[in-house]
Order: structure tokens, then sequence, then C-alpha cells
């Protein structure tokens, strides 16, 4: 596997003013981005992942030559991306979730087809991908309508279609799942894991949410005060981070603690108990143990929140 | 530059198709811009029901040099005018978004939006100087009307630089429309009135800072056979076109230190 994307050293500092007093002002460095180091291979999918102003859209902004780094060695696709930001375009795919790609007044038909033109996709190709695109991610329907109409979750689809017609090599997703119901969540993440093992596109995707990563990534890096604080596989970052999932479950009446193999029982609450297990393990037997009882009323999964997780980390 | 011709025309081209599914909105737009920039015309006209001359010029004069400016401001707010607008694309995004696609990021933010109903000013601004030329006292020759022609070009080089320079500005200041404003508008309104009206250190900032001057009061001096009422040396009347390009040069290099320079924003 060769690399696609190496990183080396990388850092990006911000000078930010801050008022002192009515006339004072200072000035000093925010270092967004310290010295971070990684290699991507082509064909692979990594999560990255990390707490609010961790410096996960800073990476993401560098390696696509929307900011210009302040130190360290960056090649994309083999080019240095700030420098040869046009030519660099063409291989990759970005998707911002808080924004959208798409112009906000075009139906998104129109947009679709002016991203064709920009990128000068040859028509037999565009054809195709479009044609592929509306189909997996269900966008027929909506086609003709402006952009501004539509939902976010479709908007969504219709971004991550926009960001795919021109077949790039990497796509970078920055919070593709926020904000989106339960089913669009499902399904978009099969949508990436079926584009990464079937055409072979390589992911860079940074998220809040552990249960993206775990379905679409095998390989975590986590970012923490512009630093990379994990890189390995998820089921490592668990081990490691001893982060643990819960299982809050309802009985009929209260009883005393269950007694079920791999978890244990962290809280009662009358009729209510919660139960710990590794968050690296399976759920399933857990849940399949408890399915037995039957005095079980209702039954839930909490995932771990990235914060703890990250917590897990540095305290390990 | 082909790369960039090819960007701007697929751009503009979608937003006009898009446009022309609201035919008659356009229709209306382009002839309320024709009729508000008549009526900035009409006020020199109502001036002059009460005055021979201004600043030592008759209104058919003030007319060739209003219509030169005029073209100028039009044709760089056709092509370019958008730029105006970089603060509002910084905050919501769509600039970072701009910044991965294949085409220059300065071509985008021009051609996005792109609105043909802003052809009413250049309509407008034609239309005075078809009368300008056939009114005023001109002793046409083949030497002025290529003065003329260059002046149009300059002057259109010239706005579109101050309107490049005024997004690259917002870059660093955030949304500062209103600087670049005062430049590009401020600058066709002053340069709508012959220059012998403003205080020498005006004339001599509009010369030699900011090349309004050269859009259309040095080449107007030249077409119209007028001896310069600042004594300013007589070459500076064929120097338009060598402004514009030190100009634009400038203007070129601001943009691209304020793409470099460019900080996003969060998340």
């Amino acid at each position: 596997m060769s690399a696609i994307i190496e990183v080396d050293g990388l850092r990006r500092t911000f000078s930010v003013r801050r008022r002192r007093s009515r006339f004072r002002r200072e000035r000093h460095e925010v270092r967004a981005v310290d010295g971070i180091s990684f290699e991507l291979g082509a064909g692979e999918a990594v999560g990255y992942i990390g707490p609010n102003g961790a410096g996960k859209s800073t990476t993401v902004k560098m390696l696509t030559g929307i900011l210009v780094p302040s130190g360290g060695r960056l090649r994309v696709a083999g080019l240095d991306p700030s420098a040869r930001r046009t030519e660099l375009a063409r291989h990759i795919g970005v998707v911002f979730g808080q924004r959208t790609g798409l112009w906000w007044d075009l139906p998104l038909r129109d947009s679709y087809e002016l991203l064709g033109r920009i990128y000068r996709v040859p028509r037999p190709t565009y054809d195709a991908n479009l044609e592929r695109l509306v189909d997996l991610l269900d966008l027929g329907p909506l086609l003709e309508q402006p952009v501004r109409q539509l939902s976010l979750g479709q908007r969504m689809r219709g971004d991550i279609a926009a960001a795919l017609l021109h077949d790039p090599t990497i796509l970078y997703l920055d919070e593709p799942t926020i904000g989106l119901d339960v089913m669009s969540k499902a399904k978009l993440r099969q949508f990436l894991r079926e584009l990464n093992t079937e055409s072979g596109t390589t992911i860079l995707l940074t998220t809040h949410d552990l249960v993206d990563i775990e379905q679409v990534c095998r390989r975590v890096m986590v970012i923490d005060h512009g630093r990379l604080v994990f890189d390995g596989g998820f089921e490592q970052l668990h081990r490691e981070g001893g982060a643990r999932r819960t299982v809050v479950v309802d009985l009929a009446a209260p009883t005393e603690p269950l007694s079920v193999p791999g978890a244990t029982v962290s809280r009662i609450d009358g009729p209510r108990q919660w139960l710990s297990l590794p968050a690296g393990a399976s759920s399933a037997p857990v849940v399949a143990a408890l399915g037995a009882r039957d005095d079980l009323i209702d039954l839930s999964i909490q995932e771990p929140a990235i914060e703890d997780v990250i917590t897990a980390l540095y305290t390990r | 530059m082909a790369e960039a011709v090819r960007g701007f025309a697929i751009i503009a081209g979608a937003w006009m198709r898009a446009a022309m599914t609201y035919r008659t909105s356009f229709v209306l737009g382009t002839v309320v811009q024709f009729v508000i920039t008549f009526m900035d015309f009409a006020a020199i006209i109502i001036m002059f029901g009460h005055i021979e001359a201004f600043g030592g010029f008759s209104i058919s004069e003030i007319a060739l040099l209003y219509a030169i400016s005029g073209f100028g401001l039009g044709a760089a707010d056709l092509l370019v005018g958008n730029a105006e607008a970089l603060g509002r694309r910084i905050r919501d995004g769509s600039f970072d978004q701009m910044l991965v696609r294949p085409v220059p990021a300065l071509v985008q933010v021009a051609a996005d939006h792109f609105a043909l109903r802003r052809l009413g000013r250049i309509a407008q601004s034609s239309a005075v100087l078809a009368w300008a030329m056939s009114a005023a006292p001109i002793d046409w020759t083949v030497a002025r009307v290529v003065v003329l022609v260059a002046a149009m070009a300059s002057g259109s080089v010239i706005f579109s630089a101050i309107f490049v320079m005024g997004g690259a500005f917002q870059v660093f200041a955030g949304d500062a429309a209103e600087v670049a404003n005062a430049f590009t508008y401020g600058g066709n309104t002053l340069t709508q009135y012959p220059l012998t009206i403003y205080p020498t250190e005006l004339v001599k900032g509009v010369t030699f800072i900011v090349p309004l001057a050269f859009v259309n009061w040095y080449p107007g001096l030249y077409i119209l056979g007028i001896d310069d009422p600042f004594g300013l040396p007589d070459w500076l009347r064929f120097a338009s076109p060598v402004a514009a390009l030190v100009f634009v040069a400038a203007a070129a290099a601001i943009w691209r230190t304020a793409v470099r320079r460019y900080r996003s924003t969060g998340s």
C-alpha cells in the first residue's frame, strides 16, 4: 500500500489579539496544530477524532490547501496542497458537514451539471457517476429542487454526491453525520463503507460520533490540543483507553443486581439498572442474556462519549 | 488564463440560464438599473439648466467624462463586482468550498451569481457616450478614437482592480465592503465631474496613488484638446493603459497574499 497522504511535523499557528484593557491589545499565538505526523495509504478509511477546537478542521483545511501550514511537510497525492491547490482539487472530494458545496439557489441537478463542467468530467463518465450516485444516495426525487428547499439529511446526501462526481481518490468528510437522524446516519455509514471497499476511495472522516468510526473506519487517529495522542485500530483504542459502554435495563420490578457474564452493574435505581462493559467487546452476548429474562421491559445501549475515550487515554 | 476564462464562462453561463427561467424578473431588473443610472445623469442635466459651465467644462464635455467613467465602472461591476461580497462568503464558508475546486478562487468569486442586469449601467453610459461624441466640440482623428477606446478598457481594468483589492481587504478586515465601495462607486462619482473643481492634492492623489484620473480625466483632456489646468505633463494623457497594468498587477499581488494569509473560520 503506497502512501497517498504524507504528513510530517505539520504545524499551524494563529495569532490572536486579545483585549487587555480598553486600549491595550495583546497578541499571542495559538497552536491549533502542533507538530503532527502520519501517513495514509491509498484505500484506507481513517477516522480523525478529537474534542472541539482540538485541531481536526485545521488539519483537514491544510490537507485540502485551504490553509497554508506554518511549518512541517505535507504531501497529498504527491502535491503540496496550498501551492498547487487547483491541481489537487481534481484528486480530492471535500464535504463540510456544516456547510454546503452546492449552490443554494440552483436546483440540485444544475449544481451537479455545473460541477461536472468545472471538473471537466467527460460526459459518459458524468452520466454514469450521476446515475450511480442518485441511485445509491436516493436523490432521484430531489434533483429538480433548489438546494435551499432540502432538509439537512437530503442536503448532506446531495453534498456527498457533489463531492464524488469527479471520481476523487481521496474523500474528506468533516462531521458528515452531525444533526442527522438515526436512519440517515445508518444509510450514510453504509454508503461510505461500500465506497471505501468497492471503489477503493481513501476516506478521512472527522466526527464527534464514535459509531461513525466504528462502522466506517478500521483506523482511528485522536488529536487533542493540536497533537496526535493515538493512532491505531478501533479495538485498540477501546482497549488502551478502557472506555466502557453502558447498557441501561428496565425491569418489571426492582430486583437484586443482575448477574450477566462480561458486564458489571454500575448503578441501580429502583427497577432500572446500569450495566457497564468494555467498549471494545461486543454487546451482543450481554443483550442476548438480558433478552432471555421475562421481566425485561426495555433496554438501551449508550456508547462512550468521545471526551470519555480521550480522558481515558490520558489516564491509562 | 484560458482556464480562468473558461471557468468564468461556465459558472456565469449557469447563472445566466438560471436567471432566464425568471425572464420577467431579468427584464425588470435590467430596466430598473438603466433607469436608476439615468436619473444619476438627469441630475447633471438639471444642474446645467442653471449654469453654462462647471469647472470650465460644458455639459457635453462633462458627458464625455461621465460616460467613460460609467462604462469602466459598469464593465468592472459586471465582471468582478461580486468580489465585494467576499466578506459574506468567508463567513458562510462558501469561500472554503471555492478553494477546493479546480478553478482559480477569484474567478469563482467573480462569476458566482453573475447577473446580466448589471448591463444596465453599461447601456446607460453607452447612450450618454453616443450623445457626447456628437455634441461635444471634438476634432475626431484616429488617434483620438484610439485614446477613447484605450481609456474605456483601462477604466474597466482600474475599477476591476479596485473591486479585487476591496475583496482582498476583507480577508484581513472581515466584512468591510464599504471601504471598497468608497473607491469604486465613490471613485465613479468623483470622476463624473472635471477634476478642476477639486483641490490639487486630491488630483495628485487620484493620479499617483489610486489612479482614478487615468480612467477618464487625462484621456478626456486629449480627446477634448484641452491643456492640463494643473500643468501636469502631457504624456499622462497617453498613460492610462500603463497605469491600469501597474494597478492591476498590484491588485493581483494583494489578492495572492490575501489567499495565502487566509485563516478560514472556525470548524
